[in-house]
C-alpha cells in the first residue's frame, strides 16, 4: 500500500516569535524554519509501516514555495520514498490545501493520507479532517498508535477524557499526536542518498482548483501582558498571599 | 439569521464546553439552536432545552449516533445547515474532529478556536501557541467555528424553555466503527472547569510523586493537571496535558510544580487569574508568567504547603 504523507514548513517550534510592528503578522525575515512538529511524525510513521512491510511507498507532499523543498528533503532523509512539491507562493488556507491534497490523492490512490493533527503556525488543526471528508473517506485523528490489519487501521486516539479506538475502514486520513512515535534523526548517508531521490514540482495553478481566500486578517497583535508577580520567600508566606491578597483560597 | 450548536455530550448530559459555546453564541445575531445528536439522549435535550440563552433544541437519535462519530454526524449537520448563518461547535477534541468535515462539504473555510467576537462575521484567535492575537474576518456566506471555552463564560444552565423538536437522522457511513474507550476516572473536577488547578511537570521525577499533588488538590479542591513532559515520561495519562496541543485551562488559581514554562506550556494556562509557580531554578520562564514564585525544592515545600492548608 502507498501512503501520503502532508508536511507543512512552519517557523520552528523554538523561535520566540514576534509580532510585526504594523501588526499586518509576525516576522519572519531571518527566522528559523523547520517541518512542522506533528509532521515530523507523520513521516516517522509512514516510514515505521514501510519498515514492518506494511506500506511499500511513502511519497511526501508539500504546498507552498520552492524553500519548502529543504523540508521534503528531510522527508526523503528520514525514508520517504519520492516527494511532491505543489508551489505556490500565497499561504493557503486550511480549506484549499485540503482541495490541493485532493487532487494529488486522486493521481497518487494512496491507501492512507497521514498528516500532522496541528501546525504550530496557525493553530487551526483542520486540514486533515477536511480532506477526509472532500475525499469521502473515514479519519483517526489525534492518533497516539496506529495498526493496520484486513484493510482496516485500528487507531487509538487522545481524547479529552483519555483514550479512544476505532478501526477506520482503509482508504483512510490519520493525523498524528506527539506521542504516536519519536521521530528519528536523519543520518549523514541517508541525508547524502536523499538528494538523489525523486522531487517533482507542480505549478498550483495547473491543478484547477480554487484556492482564493475565504478570510481576511485584518491585524495581528500581541496577546494581553500579565502584570508582574512578585517572589515569595516561604510557603507560610505564599499562603497568606493566595488567602488575603488573592483571595483565591 | 440563525446560530446552530453542535452539543457535546455522552448521551445522558452535556458536557461543560457545550455551555460557554452557547454563551459565545448570544454574542452572534439571531436565534441560538442546539443540536443534540446521539443515541437514547432526550435526557440531553431536556437539558439543553433549560439552558438560559437556548431558543430550540433540535433532537436526532439514532445506534449509529451513540459515539458521535464525525463521520455520521458529519452529514446529519449539512443536512439541517440551510436554515443556520452560523454553525458553532466547542473547541474540545469532539469538536475539533467534526467541525472541518462540516466546514469542507459546505465549502466553508473554518474559523478555529476563536476567543472573541467582534460582528457577526469577525473574531479573535490565538496563533503560533498564542504569541500573536489574530482578527479574522469571514467571507464565506455560513460561518463554521470552533469557541475556546475558557474564552466565555457559561450562562445558567437552568432559566430556558426551549421547545425540543425531533429531526430526520442520517443513514450510517460505515466507514468507521467505535472500538472503545478508556477514559480516565476520578473524583476530581474536570480540569478545563476547575476553579483551581495544581499542575506537575518533569520535575516531579516519576508518577508516585504525583501522589503530592494529589494530596495538595484534595485540599484545594483542584484539578490535577501536567505538562507534556510529565505525561511522556509516562507520571500521568494523556488527558492531563495542559498547553497548546494539550488542554486550554483558566482557572482561578494554576499552581505550576516542577514545570519549566516552555511557549507550549504557557499557551494552555497563561490566562489562569492567579498563577503560583515552585521551581528550583530561578531563571525558569514559569516565573515571567507567575503572580506569585517560589524558588524551593518541590520536595521540600509541597509537603510544608499541604501541611498549612
Ligand atoms: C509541537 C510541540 C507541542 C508541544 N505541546 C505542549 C503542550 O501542549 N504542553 C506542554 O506542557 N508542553 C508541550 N510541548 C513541550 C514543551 O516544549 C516542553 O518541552 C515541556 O512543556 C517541558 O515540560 P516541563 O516543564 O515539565 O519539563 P522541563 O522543561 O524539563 O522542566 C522541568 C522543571 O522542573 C524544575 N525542577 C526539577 N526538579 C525540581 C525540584 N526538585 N523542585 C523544583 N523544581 C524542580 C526544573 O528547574 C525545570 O524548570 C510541546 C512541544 C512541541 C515541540
Ligand atoms: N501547506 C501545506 N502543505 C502540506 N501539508 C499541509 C500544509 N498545510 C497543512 N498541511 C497538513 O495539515 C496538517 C494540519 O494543518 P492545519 O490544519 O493547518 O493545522 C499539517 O500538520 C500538515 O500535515
Amino acid at each position: 500500500m502507498k501512503i501520503l504523507v502532508a508536511i507543512k514548513r512552519v517557523i520552528d517550534a523554538n523561535v520566540k516569535v514576534r509580532v510585526k510592528a504594523d501588526n499586518t503578522g509576525v516576522e519572519t525575515a531571518n527566522v528559523k524554519m523547520s517541518m512542522n512538529p506533528f509532521c515530523e511524525i507523520a513521516v516517522e510513521e509512514a516510514v515505521r509501516l514501510k519498515e514492518k512491510g506494511v506500506a511499500s511507498e511513502v511519497i511526501a507532499v508539500s504546498i507552498g514555495t520552492q524553500q519548502c523543498q529543504e523540508s521534503l528533503r528531510t522527508a526523503l532523509a528520514l525514508g520517504a520514498d519520492r516527494a511532491i512539491l505543489v508551489k505556490s507562493e500565497d499561504e493557503l488556507e486550511p480549506l484549499a490545501v485540503a482541495k490541493v491534497l485532493k487532487t494529488v490523492v486522486e493521481k497518487e490512490q494512496p491507501e492512507m493520507v497521514l498528516l500532522g493533527k496541528q501546525s504550530i503556525d496557525g493553530d487551526n488543526n483542520q486540514t486533515g479532517q477536511m480532506l477526509g471528508a472532500l475525499l469521502g473517506w473515514g479519519q483517526g485523528t489525534f492518533a497516539s498508535k496506529v495498526e493496520v490489519a484486513d484493510g482496516k487501521a485500528q487507531v487509538t486516539r487522545e481524547i479529552d477524557g483519555g483514550l479512544q479506538t476505532l478501526s477506520v475502514k482503509m482508504p483512510a486520513i490519520i493525523t498524528t499526536d506527539l506521542r504516536l512515535n519519536e521521530p528519528r534523526f536523519a543520518s549523514l548517508p541517508n541525508i547524502m542518498k536523499a538528494k538523489r531521490k525523486p522531487l517533482d514540482e507542480l505549478a498550483i495553478a495547473d491543478l484547477g482548483v480554487d484556492v482564493a481566500p475565504r478570510t481576511e486578517t485584518l491585524k495581528v497583535e500581541n496577546p494581553p501582558a500579565r502584570k508582574e508577580g512578585i517572589k515569595v520567600e516561604t510557603v507560610a508566606e505564599l499562603v497568606d498571599k493566595l488567602k488575603n491578597e488573592a483571595k483565591v483560597i | 439569521m440563525a446560530t446552530l450548536i453542535i452539543a457535546e455530550h455522552n448521551n445522558s448530559q452535556l458536557q461543560a464546553a457545550t455551555f460557554n459555546t452557547i454563551a459565545a453564541a448570544k454574542q452572534l445575531s439571531g436565534e441560538t439552536v442546539v443540536l443534540v445528536a446521539g443515541h437514547n439522549c432526550q435526557s440531553v435535550a431536556d437539558e439543553a432545552a433549560k439552558a438560559e440563552g437556548v431558543d430550540k433544541v433540535l433532537l436526532a437519535e439514532a445506534e449509529h449516533y451513540a459515539h458521535l462519530l464525525a463521520e455520521d454526524l458529519d452529514k446529519l449537520v449539512v443536512e439541517q445547515a440551510e436554515n443556520f448563518t452560523h454553525i458553532l461547535a466547542p473547541a474540545t477534541t469532539f469538536g475539533k474532529n467534526i467541525a472541518p468535515r462540516i466546514a469542507a462539504l459546505l465549502d466553508v473555510q473554518q474559523i478555529s478556536d476563536i476567543i472573541a467576537i467582534e460582528g457577526d462575521d469577525t473574531f479573535k484567535r490565538p496563533v503560533y501557541a498564542g504569541n500573536a492575537i489574530a482578527t479574522v474576518k469571514s467571507n464565506d456566506n455560513k460561518k463554521v467555528i470552533t469557541v475556546r471555552a475558557t474564552a466565555f463564560d457559561a450562562l445558567s444552565h437552568e432559566g430556558g424553555s426551549a421547545s425540543v423538536e425531533s429531526i430526520g437522522t442520517t443513514e450510517h457511513g460505515a466507514l468507521v466503527d467505535y472500538v472503545g474507550e478508556e477514559l480516565t476516572e476520578s473524583e476530581r473536577p474536570e480540569l478545563t472547569s476547575a476553579k483551581v488547578i495544581v499542575s506537575g511537570g518533569r520535575g516531579m521525577g516519576s508518577g508516585e510523586n504525583f501522589a503530592m499533588l494529589e494530596q495538595l488538590a484534595d485540599k484545594l479542591g483542584a484539578a490535577v493537571g501536567a505538562s507534556r513532559a510529565a505525561v511522556d515520561a509516562g507520571f500521568v495519562p494523556n488527558d492531563y496535558q495542559v498547553g497548546q496541543t494539550g488542554k486550554i485551562v483558566a482557572p482561578e488559581l494554576y499552581i505550576a510544580v516542577g514545570i519549566s514554562g516552555a511557549i507550549q506550556h504557557l499557551a494552555g494556562m497563561k490566562d489562569s487569574k492567579v498563577i503560583v509557580a515552585i521551581n528550583k531554578d530561578e531563571e525558569a520562564p514559569i516565573f515571567q508568567v507567575a503572580d506569585y514564585g517560589l524558588v524551593a525544592d518541590l520536595f521540600k515545600v509541597i509537603p510544608e504547603l499541604i501541611e498549612s492548608l
